[in-house]
């Protein structure tokens, strides 16, 4: 395990230019260590999309810094910024994001073809994580084809497939039945389980129950009310 | 670069990722995708079809040429200039013996003097009288060196020969067509016609002609005998006494500068030599005035067909933003995303072009087929002819690349 947290953020902040400014995200500290499952909960406007924005460098702060595996991501260029979302970050969308007219195995081999893995691995890796999120029967399908607990799973095991240091999951569950839901959520059960980090960003209590470690935000403002270990 | 600051190495996308991306973005759509090259397509076959177009007709127009006019040299007598023979009133420049003097110059086949026989002599088949059904035939003067330049086919007798022209016997080539009139159509019984009322034995009738076809509504009697009965040529333009050369393929530039000295070494201005027109300048100058107008057009379709590769790009580009947020979610540079779309706008452009460089060829080949033509097509016009969709589909899709490249992944992200 290595000794730096997969998070480290200190003093991160991001206010929006306007008359009067906006602050959308007040100066927080935020550390998340290797394994954990956590789960960010607020209602809309609170925030919690911006930081999910900064934490999966798709927006830079206003203030303060981020680490990402011990990496300062502060003054990083866009290039290297890309790097690190596509070697270290999985995202996972509340709309699935997956290519309509690709089938799931397209869909996850997507995700390999910016960071050099060689072309010949790529399907089997697909596949493989394919069968770990249980779609191992349904490669070939097209997305049309699939329920949206099924397509969650692919964009799943499309975060997962260049093992990333991070996922960060955006309302995973947010265009889900809960039957769907429940099975994506049993995914993330196994992957904490299988040592994986996880950043759940939802307004969803019962999704947000299922981390082992729950901040809640409110009009900019992060707080950690409950540490259950 | 990026490996001083990450341990990793940096995104990046190989050159057969960069195509295969590409090509499933242009197969995504196949129906929209022939309607983009669509222009292109019409552009570059058009520009391809009209350079081969051009080429083939104009290669005909040289060959029609070629044939009979590019083996034809006229020299007009300039009655009047000091050349004039003397004795002779109004004068002629033409020396007795041009058939042979002509003959000897090289590349000449045959040659030899002729001319309209002044004061509108009347052909009739009796002695007497004239014949309604005969007006309107000419009579021309010839030496055999003319008739033979003139090539006229026989049928029936024998063409003139130097005996009738070094004795001046009253003999008579007769023209189908006058024969007909007359009422000659067989010559086993030695028939004569009449001109101005004296008699002339027909000793052969022509078909056609090669050169001089005004003589196709008329009879042929030779120099000799017109000089003799009728006087000298006129001095009109049209009714002066000429030469016809009938030379070797290629030879009638190099006869034409050589035959004003040959005949009348003392006196070469006595004479306006026509040469035939060059075949290259009459072709390019057909050439250039039929391409300059299509390439127009061409260019048109062209620039119609990349405005339209822009445009379907640029919808393309807005319609992806999702599937570019997600790209660059998954580790794409701004670069990454600008050279997929850029390729997919290139590769379209050249799909574009070669369609239309094979529709154009094909057009080609058609037409000249159907007219019984050789098809011509220029290599220099025709193999590069594809690039220039390809260039066309390159810059078409600059703009929209920085587009895509552009495009904020967060709020790509949150769009789709």
């Amino acid at each position: 395990m290595s000794a730096a947290p997969v998070i480290r953020l200190s003093g991160i902040g991001r206010s929006f230019a306007g008359d009067p400014p906006v602050t959308a995200l007040h100066p927080t500290d935020l550390s998340v260590r290797q394994g954990e499952y956590l789960s960010v909960t607020g209602p809309s406007g609170s925030g919690k999309s911006t930081l999910l924005h900064l934490l999966g460098l798709l927006d830079t702060p206003s203030t303060g810094s981020y680490e990402l595996d011990g990496i300062d991501t502060g003054g990083l260029r866009d290039r290297d910024r890309s790097t690190l979302r596509g070697r270290r970050i999985g995202f996972v969308f509340q709309s699935f994001h997956l290519l309509p007219h690709r089938t799931a195995e397209e869909n996850v081999v997507l995700a390999q073809v910016y960071n050099r893995s060689p072309r010949a691995g790529r399907a089997e890796a697909a596949r493989e994580a394919l069968r770990l999120v249980g779609l191992g029967h349904r490669l070939d399908a097209l997305p049309t084809t699939l329920s949206g607990g099924e397509r969650q799973r692919v964009a799943i095991a499309r975060a997962l497939v260049n093992r990333p240091s991070l996922l960060l999951c955006d309302e995973p569950t947010g265009n889900l039945d809960s039957a769907s839901a429940e099975a994506v959520l049993e995914r993330f059960d196994e992957l904490h389980a299988q040592g994986y980090t996880l950043v759940v960003i939802t307004h969803d209590p019962n999704v947000a129950a299922r981390a082992g470690r729950r901040v809640a935000i409110r009009d900019g403002v992060l707080a950690e009310p409950e540490a259950v270990r | 670069m990026a490996a001083d600051v990450l341990p990793e190495p940096g995104s990046y996308l190989g050159p057969r990722d960069l195509c295969t991306e590409a090509l499933s973005g242009i197969l995504q759509r196949p129906g929209r995708s022939v309607l983009t090259m669509l222009g292109t397509v019409l552009g570059i076959g058009a520009f391809v079809a009209v350079l081969g177009l051009t080429a083939t007709a104009s290669g005909q127009i040289g060959a029609r040429f070629d044939l009979t006019r590019a083996t034809t040299v006229n020299v007009a007598d300039r009655p009047g200039t000091n050349g004039s023979r003397p004795g002779t009133n109004p004068p002629m420049s033409f020396p007795g013996d041009t058939d042979q003097r002509l003959r000897r110059i090289d590349g000449v086949e045959a040659g030899g003097v002729w001319w309209t026989v002044p004061g509108d002599p009347v052909l009739a088949s009796r002695p007497t009288g004239a014949d309604a059904a005969a007006t309107g035939l000419g009579v021309f003067a010839a030496t055999p060196g003319a008739v033979a330049a003139m090539a006229p086919t026989l049928p029936v007798g024998v063409t003139m020969d130097a005996f009738a022209q070094n004795t001046a016997q009253p003999v008579v080539l007769l023209s189908q067509a006058a024969a007909k009139r007359l009422g000659v159509s067989r010559l086993d019984a030695q028939p004569a016609v009449f001109i101005n009322g004296l008699p002339y034995t027909v000793i052969g009738i022509y078909s056609d002609v090669r050169r001089q076809p005004a003589t196709l509504l008329g009879a042929i009697v030779p120099a000799s005998t017109a000089l003799e009965r009728f006087g000298n040529p006129g001095a009109e333009a049209d009714r002066s006494a000429q030469a016809l050369i009938a030379t070797r393929v290629g030879a009638a530039p190099v006869v034409a500068e050589q035959v004003a000295v040959a005949l009348r070494p003392d006196a070469p201005a006595s004479f306006a030599v026509t040469p035939p027109p060059d075949p290259h300048s009459l072709r390019d100058a057909v050439g250039s005035e039929l391409t300059g107008l299509f390439l127009a057009l061409a260019g048109i379709c062209l620039l119609v067909g990349a405005v339209g590769i822009a445009n379907t790009t640029l919808v393309a580009v807005l319609e992806r933003t999702g599937e570019i947020g997600l790209r660059r979610a998954l580790g794409a540079r701004t670069g990454h995303i600008a050279a997929q779309f850029l390729t997919e706008s290139t590769v379209l452009g050249t799909l574009g072009g070669l369609i239309g460089t094979s529709l154009g060829v094909l057009t080609v080949v058609a037409v000249a087929a159907a007219r019984d033509w050789t098809a011509v097509l220029q290599p220099a016009a025709t193999l590069p002819a594809p690039l220039i969709g390809t260039v066309v589909g390159l810059l078409a899709g600059l703009y929209p690349a920085l587009r895509a490249a552009r495009t904020d992944p967060l709020k790509a992200l949150r769009t789709a």
